[in-house]
């Protein structure tokens, strides 16, 4: 298992009713179900993916994020995650609004803009990042809003968002002491715990 | 020169991935059946198809509900001097996405159709005479009632799957509303929760067409040996558009003329116009009227949420199956936005649901072409089920 997913899963609770957004092929959803019986609905927009979470049992629903989340009620889910597309989604503040709105918490991993590589890349070679973890060029990347660990615990405390956890890792989902005592310059993925 | 048929295949044969040559079975109903109208129908038949066998236990039957002018024969062919197999054959056989080598599929003909099971153009015993416009209008529920029963003489008491495209995705949908016991999966296709004014509209326009031509004779035209062609020729002109996007009639047509000149008069110029015209003509000839005016009535009347104040997420909070829909991008008869509405209250009673949007050109009708999209989708999920069945 990945470790942030296996993160994820500590902090959700049996029998919980969990959304994810942009959900790849249901892997995490599918474990969710078998070790906490949650109701687990993902969201994809990819179509193979789509496919896979049929063939996997997993609850999927075909939907663009960009067209909004307003056929989500209120408070209709305990848990909504997004694992590594925030930083694809054309608005991600209205995204995280409306994750806020929906779940009861939020939870939402992101690559780190302040990863001391990208620092380096920018400021060393003079060209945007590329690497293995993010391995496309700045015109065909579909991650178009890139943001730091700062930035985003920014955009929180604009909107009053409580952070409940904050968890680091490396590309191999590895923590490590000196990832969290320099998050926004040594980690590479970032995972938050969130609620209004 | 002789003229030759085309037939099956250019040398008669029937192809590997087909259910082969099928012979469609009747059952005759005794027990009265009370119809939603408040009338009773003491005795009907049904014509039905079955494709692939019964398992021991009887756990992997399939039932396959048709659409506004479908019938009986979904899969393989009745002869080899068909020129085309049953209207689902991309879908039933074989290896297929409905797997005759895993499933038993059972293919009625709706009660009210005109293809065998007892209808307005069979013989009412009780009078010796036609039924005619005597007909009583018949529901989704009322199908699904006579379908249980169909179930319960052939041994299945729960079926594996409940699956159908337009109208017949509604009936999957009444079946896991009303007989949630009955139905471990349904598959809702190019459907919709209810009509849309439009929808009905469209329906209006049908009907009219059949009603006003003279040759109806207030539905008792069969007895007067005579048949309301051109009323009929012109509901599926309308029908027939609605199943089409613009986008397919454009590729298909654009503004072809058969002639190379315009003749500045009403005959048919342009293709469209010729192929409307004989699309209606034929269907005109082999459809019955009266079963049309019942089958889009049947259609308006559908409402799942009928019984739950139109709250759609209280009549799925009462199913139990899980459910496959799906939609298609060019679809205006029956929109995917009408798909998303079942699927949001499905998620919001927190039932098990899949749902894709299929990008195609072909409109309403792409629900029965081969799409390669379409297919790998319901072929993983019914191997889900097939999976489930062999397990237990």
């Amino acid at each position: 298992m990945r470790p942030d997913q296996s993160i994820i899963q500590q902090w959700v609770k049996p029998n919980e009713r969990v959304l994810d957004l942009g959900c790849g092929d249901g892997s995490l959803l599918q474990r969710l179900k078998q070790q906490k019986n949650i109701y687990g609905l993902g969201i994809e927009i990819d179509q193979p993916e789509i496919t896979e979470c049929i063939r996997k049992g997993v609850n999927v629903v075909e939907q663009n994020l960009d067209h909004g989340l307003s056929n989500f009620p209120d408070d209709s889910f305990d848990t909504v995650i997004m694992s590594l597309a925030l930083q694809a989604v054309r608005h991600p503040d209205e995204v995280l609004a409306e994750m806020l709105r929906i779940g009861k918490q939020v939870v939402v991993t992101f690559p780190n803009f302040g990863y001391w590589r990208c620092r380096l890349a920018l400021a060393g070679k003079g060209t945007m990042p590329v690497s293995d973890f993010l391995p496309y060029t700045w015109y065909n990347t579909p991650n178009i809003h890139f943001c730091t660990i700062r930035d985003f615990e920014k955009l929180c405390a604009d909107n009053h968002y409580q952070i409940l956890d904050q968890r680091v890792v490396d590309h191999d989902h590895q923590s490590s002491w000196w990832m969290r005592l320099y998050p926004n310059l040594l980690s590479e993925i970032a995972i938050y715990r969130l609620t209004r | 020169m002789p003229e030759t048929t085309p037939k099956a295949t250019p040398d008669n044969t029937i192809p590997d991935d087909s259910v082969g040559i099928i012979v469609p079975q009747t059952m005759h109903f005794d027990e009265p059946l009370q119809l939603s109208c408040g009338r009773t129908l003491n005795q009907y038949e049904l014509v039905y198809e079955t494709y692939g066998q019964l398992n021991s236990d009887a756990s992997n039957a399939i039932l396959i509900c048709h659409a506004l002018s479908g019938n009986h024969h979904a899969a393989g062919y009745h002869s080899t001097d068909d020129k085309k197999p049953g209207w689902w054959n991309n879908y039933i056989g074989p290896g297929k996405p409905i797997d005759t080598h895993q499933f038993f599929v059972v293919s009625p003909n709706n009660l009210g159709g005109c293809h065998g099971s007892t209808g307005p153009a069979s013989i009412n015993p009780e009078s010796g005479e036609f039924y005619g416009p005597d007909f009583p209008l018949v529901t989704t529920s009322d199908w699904m009632h006579s379908q249980a029963r169909l179930a319960d003489r052939l041994g299945i008491s729960q079926w594996a799957a409940v699956v159908g495209g337009s109208l017949g995705g509604m009936q999957a949908m009444q079946w896991a509303v009303d007989l949630p016991a009955r139905i471990r999966h349904a598959v809702v296709i190019a459907a919709a929760p209810r009509l849309s004014a439009q929808n009905i509209a469209f329906n209006e326009v049908a009907r009219q067409a059949i009603l006003s031509d003279p040759e109806f004779h207030g539905g008792h035209y069969l007895a007067k040996n005579t048949l309301p062609r051109t009323g009929v020729s012109l509901a599926r002109m309308v029908g027939h558009i609605t199943y089409l996007s613009d986008d397919a009639m454009g590729s298909k047509f654009g503004r072809e003329l058969r002639t190379e000149t315009i003749s500045y008069d009403y005959d048919a110029q342009f293709q469209v116009e010729s192929y409307l015209r004989y699309q209606g003509e034929v269907f005109s000839e082999s459809f019955d009227a009266n079963t049309y005016l019942l089958m889009t009535r049947a259609l308006d009347y559908f409402d799942i949420t009928e019984q739950f104040n139109g709250n759609l997420t209280a009549a799925m909070a009462q199913t139990q199956c899980k459910f496959l829909l799906v939609s298609f991008t060019t679809d205006w008869r029956f929109a995917p936005a009408r798909s998303v509405e079942i699927v949001n209250a499905l998620v919001e009673a927190g039932r098990d649901v899949g749902y894709a949007e299929i990008e195609a050109s072909q409109g309403h009708d792409a629900f029965l072409l081969p799409i390669p999209r379409y297919q790998e989708l319901f072929t993983a999920y019914m191997n889900n089920i097939a999976n489930e069945v062999s397990a237990t």
